[in-house]
């Protein structure tokens, strides 16, 4: 550990610097073990949702309710933020702190775009179509699985705009890397998920 | 003060075990209380509602409050030094994780005096919670409190995950790796896939409480069964959680105590990773008589039944183990055998459940009572009775006194025995669980009488293990560093107690029972792995603690959002999510502070380890 900070000091960083240190190794470890909870966590509520998905209550349907090009549109973003995040950490395995500080800023604010799609799809819902939280097991169903996600984004931006403010403060260290990589993994995992959403609720909800 | 900031994994196994110890009390008056209701037919002591309030509180808090975390003290106190690790990987998470245990626990209870405990059975089935049917505020503090306290056991079981990955010392493969640490490993992997669906279960009942969803009402479309199978597919890899770590407590105290190696280790190792397995197959045996059909009831009835053969295979080892060997019955020991014959029977009883036909007469009655008793007192409490008096003296440094020791064993197995043995033939007979009293002349009256005076000897059981404890803790802190002479794990190299950094040097590790291998070569203690150095060592932070404070008051505002109040002012605070909004940012906020402020932590110089 006080080889790889003395090397952070002076600014020659290890080649894989969020594994330098025990503390970084752990926190990776750590940190996919979690993402398997949450891939537990996601499929429940993927399960609730297809067991819940016809039952509409006479409320809207998802045939009547979604908007495929809205939707396309916001998993463009997501895709891209994505790419994006991939760009930093190769950024951050060059050691090029400045580079890698703006592709997490691109990540965020194309991770907040989606989000404001989502809310204005979500508020469109509720004061034109009367879909909201209470109309049926379906829409209990697709704001509970479609809200996680969301929440789960909004979470992200947060982070990683802590983590930008932490790369202004502290530099790109064996400390701060590992955190940087885990915020990236964690990112990645929210797109995973969201494809799936994008094929389970609203492509299945068109189609079947 | 000390407490509050503390991230040593020692003292938190502490605070651990005092937390699970007032709850299993507060459990085990819930229990006393019930059986007196019992104890006659057609008693008034009790009223029907606070009935079903006991009962539903008796369950919760003994599994998810009382046997839990004393579990993860064990666990905290030994997972380390068993492995050779100076610590746990995440010591904050680890002080984070106890907190919202705590602050969970303590808002479940909370609603004893806030208005009505919940009421719906430890299962909390819909319709039964829906607001329908129960219509205080009691179900909310289930699903919230769980909710806060179920973080913890995650971060708990994250934790240990990581820590036996990583941390152990040189030599140490995974088939030399002490039974307890298996088990514990086997355990947090458990937790760790079987606990976010119970999140997403709390979440959902939660939502369709407070904010009217419809994922359990019928009339919106909803699914009450849905929520059996989320709960089971929790519930049952929970049992588990339970119970391995009373398997690994087991294989410890047997084989040292018989002065034997453990009899097949690979085999156990095996059977844990198979009934770990297994264990997430068979969660709808809980629901055979939902109707879920002939196909589903026979797949998940063979499933069951297999669990019965990786189970039998840790018997027989046991025993094996035994055979042959010196055996001494200290107090661990008298409750490690007595959990084989114990345990054996509600195994028995189990198979007998799991053959769906059968069921469809045992269920919701005494029988299925006697079997979960059976298997999680019979089997985990004495299982967990075991561990403390093995390893009270690595904990305290204080030997527990023996003969109260053997004072406690025989009131309470025998108490035990009286309390739940007879509730078979009263299931037998027809007597249903979660009613809260029963006719006259139904042959019930002579078999409740003697359960309940069971139960009353289970509690002079306890008696006497708190004052073993209390005469205990006036003694001097003088036991020796291996006190019961025949360890043969890691930590019995080390004083009791450990010192802040437990291993001055890291141990290397040349076989499985590393200790006891030095000892029959001849040697004294264990040959360093490293020369002595500077230890580093994390920083105190009342961090963890403020988070669950944060937690804490986010669940009260979210609970009473929709509530009017007598106050103008009050009722503003809650219905515009006020209070909640409050204790989120004390939380993110605490976040935040942790992520600004860097924590190098600190450092112990090999002058001042050689000045010890
Ligand atoms: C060979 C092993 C086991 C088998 C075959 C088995 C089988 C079963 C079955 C079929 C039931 C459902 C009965 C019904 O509701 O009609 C049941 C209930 C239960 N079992 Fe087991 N079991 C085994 C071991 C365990 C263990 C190790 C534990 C806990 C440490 C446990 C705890 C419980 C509990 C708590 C219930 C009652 C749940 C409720 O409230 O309805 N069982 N068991
Ligand atoms: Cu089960």
């Amino acid at each position: 550990m006080t080889t790889a900070h003395a090397e952070a000091v002076n600014g020659t960083l290890p080649h894989e610097p969020e594994k330098a240190t025990l503390e970084g190794r752990n926190k990776v470890l750590a940190f996919w073990l979690f993402l398997g909870g949450e891939a537990v966590l996601f499929g429940t509520l993927f399960a609730t949702f297809l067991a819940l998905r016809n039952q509409t209550n006479e409320g809207p349907s998802a045939n009547e309710l979604f908007h495929l090009p809205l939707v396309a549109a916001a998993t463009f973003l997501l895709l891209v933020s994505s790419l994006t995040s991939v760009f930093a950490i190769q950024a951050m395995h060059r050691n090029r702190p400045a580079l890698l500080r703006s592709w997490l800023l691109v990540t965020v604010v194309l991770g907040a775009a989606f989000l404001g799609l989502e809310i204005y799809e979500f508020s469109e819902y509720v004061r034109h179509e009367e879909f909201g939280m209470t109309t049926s097991a379906f829409s209990s169903a697709f704001y509970t699985l479609v809200g996680f996600h969301g929440a789960h984004v909004a979470f992200g931006i947060l982070w990683i705009s802590v983590l930008i403010g932490q790369l202004v403060r502290k530099g790109l260290t064996v400390v701060t890397a590992p955190k940087i990589y885990v915020s990236a993994m964690y990112w990645h995992f929210i797109d995973v998920v969201w494809v799936f959403i994008f094929t389970v609720v609203y492509l299945l909800g068109k189609v079947g | 003060m000390d407490w509050i900031t503390t991230v040593d994994h020692k003292k938190i196994a502490i605070l651990y075990l005092w937390a699970g110890g007032l709850f299993f009390g507060i459990g085990g008056l819930e229990a006393i209380l019930i059986r007196i209701q019992l104890i006659k037919p057609m008693n008034t002591f009790l009223d029907a509602q606070t009935f079903n309030e006991l009962i539903t509180m008796h369950g919760t808090t003994m599994i998810f409050l009382g046997v839990m975390p004393v579990i993860f003290a064990l666990m905290n106190a030994v997972i380390p030094l068993q492995i050779g690790a100076r610590d746990v990987a995440f010591p904050f998470l680890n002080a984070l994780g106890f907190w919202t245990f705590l602050f969970g626990g303590i808002l479940l209870n909370l609603s004893w005096i806030m208005g009505g405990a919940p009421d719906a059975g430890w299962t909390s089935y819909t319709p039964l919670s829906t607001t329908t049917y129960s219509a205080t505020h009691g179900v909310d503090f289930y699903t919230i409190g769980l909710q806060i306290a179920g973080l913890g056991t995650l971060i708990g079981g994250i934790n240990f995950l990581a820590t036996i990955i990583t941390m152990r010392a040189p030599g140490m493969s995974y088939m030399r790796m002490p039974m307890f640490a298996w088990t514990t490993f086997i355990t947090s992997a458990i937790i760790l896939f079987a606990f976010p669906a119970i999140t997403v279960g709390l979440v959902l009942l939660t939502f369709d409480r407070i904010l009217g969803a419809n994922f359990f009402e019928v009339g919106g479309g909803g699914n009450p069964v849905l929520w059996q199978h989320i709960f089971w597919i929790f519930g049952h890899p929970e049992v588990y959680i339970l119970i391995l770590p009373a398997f690994g407590i087991i294989s410890e105290v047997i084989p040292t105590f018989a002065r034997k190696r453990l009899f097949g280790y690979s085999s156990m190792v095996f059977a844990t990773i198979l009934i770990a397995f297994l264990g997430f197959m068979v969660w709808a045996h809980h629901m055979f008589t939902t109707g879920l059909g002939p196909v589903a009831n026979a797949l998940f009835s063979v499933s069951t039944m297999l669990i019965a053969v990786p189970t039998g295979i840790k018997i027989f080892n046991w025993l094996f183990t035994m055979w042959g060997g010196q055996v001494r019955f200290t107090t661990p020991n008298l409750f490690a055998v007595g959990f084989i014959p114990t345990f054996t029977m509600g195994g028995v009883t189990g198979v007998m459940l799991a053959s769906a036909p059968a069921d469809f007469q045992f269920h919701d009655t005494y029988f299925v009572v006697a079997h979960f008793h059976y298997v999680i007192v019979g089997g985990l409490v004495l299982g967990l009775f075991a561990g403390l008096h093995y390893w009270w003296p690595k904990m305290f440094g204080r030997m527990l006194d023996e003969g109260l020791g053997k004072w406690t064993f025989w009131t309470f197995i025998i108490g035990f025995h009286m309390t739940f043995f007879v509730q078979h033939f009263l299931g037998l007979m027809g007597m249903q669980r979660r009613v809260f009293t029963y006719l006259p002349n139904q042959q019930f009256d002579l078999l409740n009488l003697i359960s309940t005076i069971g139960a009353g000897l289970m509690g002079v059981g306890m008696l006497f293990f708190l004052a073993n404890i209390f005469l205990t803790s006036r003694k001097p802190a003088d036991a020796a560093d291996d006190p019961w002479e025949d360890g043969r794990t890691l930590e019995w190299t080390i004083p009791s107690p450990p010192p802040e950094y437990n291993f001055k040097q890291t141990p290397l590790v040349r076989g499985i029972d590393a200790f006891w291998k030095e000892k029959t070569a001849g040697h004294k203690g264990m040959t360093p792995s490293e020369p002595v150095g500077s230890i580093h060592m994390p920083s105190a932070t009342i961090l963890p603690f403020l988070m669950s404070v944060g937690i804490f008051i986010a669940g009260l505002g979210f609970m009473f959002s929709r509530d009017t109040f007598s106050s103008e002012a009050l009722s503003f605070l809650f219905n515009n999510y006020i209070v909640t909004g409050l204790g989120l940012l004390i939380t993110f906020g605490s976040m935040l502070m942790r992520s600004l402020y860097d924590d190098h932590g600190w450092h112990i110089e090999p002058e001042e380890l050689e000045g010890r």
